[in-house]
């Protein structure tokens, strides 16, 4: 039971590991221009596992920030995990605290979306899903800054856009399915489009925007239409 | 340099750690608050969209590919296909409209 929850964690964390190697091929290539080494670079990639973090993360020490400055700027940009870490934990009824603090470092964006898709979320799915995703992240990053231009830019483009890909196919199913969801996944796209083009909104960072999002939408989705996955799922 | 790279390093990679660790270690009983639920149960898809769009638009070389990666992905997606197809069909439209506008953009 648990080495076939495994294996499901592996192969539907395939996509994630393409989109992982595009985004950190970039990310190691940035580190490599920010001055921190190859192995330094895939560290970092190792022990965050995070893109937006990291990107900001790196204008902190480009910029010689204290270490306030950079604890302040990974909260607000990774709060969204708080978030998503909450949304799992309501998964997990009965596992125990090793198991959750081995799940808590793979809780990324992608990660959290195909484990929430599960009905019943087994710890073993999430394993197989974080070692091809982490391998894919740490791997790309070393291979960005060790060989620079491996990769064909059309072919870094391509692969750029399977993370999003399998977002939609996380989302459109349920929406199918919900109206509430449907309704609500539209107008976060709405308002997330706003506020990239709005003037002084659109200089806020990606992280925080999606927060602003998240925060003004299920929210105000929850308080004016309630709706428990059971009942509705 | 004052501050060192792994000093940074520790408090990234701490920081980070501690968001992702402490709900799922702290909040191990079910919520019993149907706000709280219904935020929650929100969260995932409306999260989703808003990193998806309109970042898709902008994640390859042009618009023109970044718009047929989420036409063919919503596409795949609704007829019912699964991640795998989804995210490498968008891949290759992205790969096949930029090798066909390569040209003349």
């Amino acid at each position: 039971m648990n080495s076939r929850e495994f294996r499901e964690g592996l192969k539907d964390g395939i996509p994630i590991c393409l989109g992982y190697l595009a985004v950190s091929f970039a990310f190691g290539i940035q580190a490599l221009k920010a001055g921190i080494g190859v192995f330094d670079a895939t560290l970092i990639s190792l022990t965050n596992v995070t893109s937006a973090g990291q990107f900001a993360g790196l204008g902190v020490i480009a910029s010689s920030g204290s270490y306030g400055e950079m604890a302040m700027v990974q909260s607000i940009i990774n709060l969204r995990y708080a978030l998503m870490s909450a949304a799992v934990s309501q998964k997990l009824t009965g596992v125990s605290i090793p198991k959750r603090l081995l799940m808590a470092h793979g809780m990324t964006d992608e990660i959290f979306g195909i484990s929430i898709a599960r009905k019943q979320l087994s710890p073993f799915y999430t394993y197989g899903a974080m070692l091809i995703s982490i391998f894919g992240w740490v791997f790309g990053t070393f291979l960005g800054a060790s060989a620079g231009q491996i990769l064909p830019e059309r072919l870094i483009n391509a692969l750029g856009v399977a993370l999003y890909g399998m977002f939609i196919a996380i989302v459109v199913p349920v929406a199918k399915q919900n109206r509430k969801i449907l309704i609500s996944s539209l107008l976060a796209c709405a308002l997330s489009a706003v506020c990239a083009v709005t003037p002084v909104l659109k200089d806020i960072s990606g992280g925080l925007r999606i927060i602003l999002v998240t925060v003004l939408v299920a929210g105000g989705a929850a308080a004016l239409f309630p709706f428990s996955a059971e009942t509705e799922g | 340099m004052d501050r060192s790279l792994y000093g940074y390093m520790l408090v990234m990679a701490g920081v980070t750690y501690l968001i992702r660790v402490l709900p799922l270690t702290l909040i191990r009983k079910e919520i019993k608050n149907p706000f709280i639920r219904s935020f929650l149960n929100y969260v995932p898809y409306v999260t989703l969209s808003a990193m998806t769009f309109p970042a898709i638009l902008t994640a390859t070389g042009n618009v023109y590919s970044g718009l047929a990666a989420l036409l063919i992905a919503l596409f795949l997606a609704v007829r019912g296909k699964g991640l795998i197809t989804v995210a490498i069909g968008a891949c290759a439209v992205v790969f096949i409209v930029e090798l066909i506008t390569k040209g003349f953009l």
